[in-house]
């Protein structure tokens, strides 16, 4: 894994206490993300196991429902899908065929999934990324502004909307801007399929991260304003701006980047809803519509899917904050 | 007066050297507060808290609501409302209060009709017993959803933490495992897998519940226990190392009297906290569900089913949107505040600060 080496690598050779230091700090950190990798493809693979073996447990096979077929044509098509072979080697066939980006065919659409996957998977990291990062960037101004203006009239008006938007799940939400903005204020055109901007959609996504991520650097921060290093800088003369974004804030960000991961899982579950509502063709809309037809092999891949892309998230932020603050305990 | 040797070591105290205390003398001495326990102490904390109050005073509303309301409303959430038990076309979408013609002809010919305090929906149900119900079941599903990750987590998570060693670790990175799949996910896919699987079944529970109800607590038990085994854990592995525990161990009291007499009282506030703020996550879990249709079983209503249907008629029935949202976010944000009082008001850890 490239990314401890990056942080800690490329320091001169030198026999001082420091790098001693942070040798030790480095075989720590490479023991730390290679228990995360296993730790990640263990889950992965317990995933993909679940995935396959509760769809095998489904009553009544993929061609019983449809027209009536001949034993003969049932049998070739058997033979094909391998659906003839047990239960164990249709499980390794199709772990060889995902490790090679074949998802299979849809029962519905009978096309390629690999390609519906992705192209629709392009629509919702648009949609994911943005509202990711509004939500990130607005949280942390937000909870700045609460924690520098603390029991003012500021910091409770942004109390007040973060505690409503944590307890608004995002269709109530989602409902309700369009609710306001479209039928009410007349302000934006109904969704529909044509519609391209993502305004309502991002702001319905990015809510409940928001929230989080502001009280999150709210407390941190107020934290870290506690700090000597703050004290000492503003004795020395350090103007007030510059301690903030120099010395309160840097330390104050840390333990966002922990909730970047479970951010990331909301976002892409929010995106369920909130696609269906405003009518993107994004993988949220297709998961949910896979699931009202019953359309087996699709649930499976977007399943899949999301979930490796969850647990990459999780894993990538959980190293960045390792990296980030060494002083954390590596278990 | 014969003078007595006094031994200057001697205890012995000349009662003649003392004044009585004045009343004001007495008052001072007198312990500054009350002797409480920490359950009195606690909730004491939890009443100044005008949040917390606030939302014990909501959720008491709700439920007492949600418990009368069937009683004294003639309507069912499933049956289209009839009028002097003939049809009635006339009554889909009435707004909050009001009376569709036929009821209207009704109540003039001196019939009464009970009023449809929040209309009627699209079929020409009564509405206000439908969120009701809709209440009643997101609650419900809240509550033994939290019962159930309470049960599983306590369990799992003493055992480990109270066995240590291998077991511990073992124990551990299953939970490990399962803390890191995406639950959501996984609950979309059992629920769509336990459907078909159980609704071939004659079980008079499960349809009595409905298959979606089960599949809920199914994946609640399953998926979302991890987190308070992880606490537990780490409670008794602090706990356990007490002197008490020694000495309990040591007059041979068996792990499991241990668990449940020496530590489990212990960490109880800790679980209690957790277990207030697990039930708004699951009450957000089953409105989720619903409104992608996964959810309780039709025509048995929950808020976020009918937040979906009413998603159909946005444009002129915005009301029928407005009654169970607002009504989901209202009990969600009183169990997020009530479980934020609990924890300033029991945590023992911040009341040391």
């Amino acid at each position: 894994m490239k990314v401890p080496q990056s942080a800690v690598a490329g320091r001169p050779a030198c026999s001082n206490p420091r790098h001693i230091l942070m040798k030790g700090v480095f075989q720590i950190m490479t023991r730390y993300v290679v228990k995360r990798i296993l730790l990640a493809i263990v889950s992965v693979l317990v995933i993909c196991a679940i995935t396959f073996f509760a769809m095998n447990a489904i009553p009544g096979g993929p061609f019983n429902s449809e027209k009536a077929l001949s034993e003969a044509t049932k049998a070739v098509l058997m033979e094909r899908y391998n659906l003839d072979k047990p239960v164990p080697v249709q499980f390794v066939l199709y772990m060889r065929n995902l490790l090679h980006g074949d998802f299979g065919v849809s029962l519905k659409t009978g096309r390629d999934i690999s390609g519906t996957l992705f192209s629709c998977f392009k629509v919702s990291a648009r949609l994911g990324a943005t509202a990711a990062v509004c939500a990130v960037a607005c949280g942390i101004v937000l909870g700045s502004l609460a924690a520098l203006f603390r029991n003012r009239l500021i910091d409770r008006v942004i109390v007040f909307f973060t505690t409503l938007f944590t307890a608004m799940p995002s269709f109530v939400f989602a409902t309700f801007l369009m609710l306001v903005f479209c039928i009410t204020l007349k302000w934006l055109p109904v969704w529909d399929a044509s519609n391209k901007s993502l305004i309502l959609p991002v702001i319905a996504l990015m809510a409940y991260p928001m929230a989080y991520v502001t009280r999150l650097t709210k407390t941190s921060m107020l934290d870290s304003l506690g700090q000597d290093y703050i004290r000492t800088a503003r004795a020395k003369g350090v103007p007030m701006v510059k301690v903030i974004f120099k010395h309160a804030l840097r330390n104050a960000l840390i333990p966002v980047i922990t909730y970047v991961g479970p951010m990331l899982a909301y976002i892409l579950t929010g995106s369920l809803v909130v696609e269906n509502i405003f009518t993107i063709g994004g993988l949220g809309q297709q998961f949910v519509k896979s699931i009202s037809n019953r359309d087996y092999p699709m649930i499976m891949a977007t399943t899949i899917f999301l979930a490796v892309v969850m647990v990459i998230c999780n894993l990538l932020s959980d190293i960045a904050y390792k990296i980030v603050d060494p002083r954390i305990t590596l278990d | 007066m014969e003078e007595t040797k006094v031994n200057p070591l001697s205890l012995q105290i000349d009662p003649a050297l003392f004044e009585p205390a004045t009343d004001e003398e007495k008052r001072q001495a007198d312990v500054m507060s009350e002797s409480t326990t920490f359950f009195k102490d606690g909730m004491r904390k939890l009443m100044k808290n005008p949040l917390a109050v606030g939302s014990i005073i909501v959720l008491l509303l709700v439920v007492l609501t949600i418990t009368i309301a069937p009683l004294v409303v003639p309507y069912t959430y499933s049956d289209i409302i009839r009028v002097n038990g003939k049809r009635d076309r006339g009554n889909k979408n009435l707004s909050a209060f009001e009376y569709s013609e036929k009821e209207q002809e009704f109540i003039d010919q001196g019939g009464k009709v009970f009023p449809h305090i929040m209309g009627t929906d699209s079929l020409g149900r009564d509405y206000f017993i439908r969120v009701v119900y809709g209440a009643r079941i997101s609650l419900t599903v809240g509550l033994f959803a939290s019962i159930l990750v309470l049960i599983i987590g306590v369990i799992y998570g003493s055992i480990a933490g109270y066995a240590g060693g291998r077991a511990d670790l073992i124990m551990m990175r299953i939970v490990d495992i399962i803390y890191s799949l995406p639950d959501m996910l996984i609950i979309i896919l059992l629920a769509t897998v336990l459907q078909p699987i159980l609704e071939n079944t004659s079980n008079p529970l499960i349809n009595a519940l409905g298959t979606n109800m089960i599949c809920i607590f199914i994946v609640f038990g399953l998926l979302y226990w991890v987190g308070m085994a992880r606490l537990v854990r780490g409670q008794i592995l602090t706990i356990k190392n007490n002197d008490y525990v020694l000495a309990a161990r040591s007059i041979g009291a068996k792990p499991a009297h241990i668990i449940r007499k020496h530590i489990i009282p212990n960490c109880i506030s800790v679980i209690i906290i957790t277990t207030a703020l697990q039930i708004p996550s699951a009450i957000f879990t089953e409105s989720f569900l619903s409104f992608i249709g996964m959810g309780v079983n039709a025509p048995m209503p929950s808020l976020g089913s009918l937040a979906n249907s009413a998603r159909e008629g946005l444009q002129t029935y915005p009301m029928q949107l407005v009654y169970p949202a607002v009504l989901i976010v209202l009990i969600v944000l009183a169990f997020n505040l009530l479980g934020d009082g609990l924890r300033d008001a029991f945590d023992p850890k911040l009341r040391s600060k």
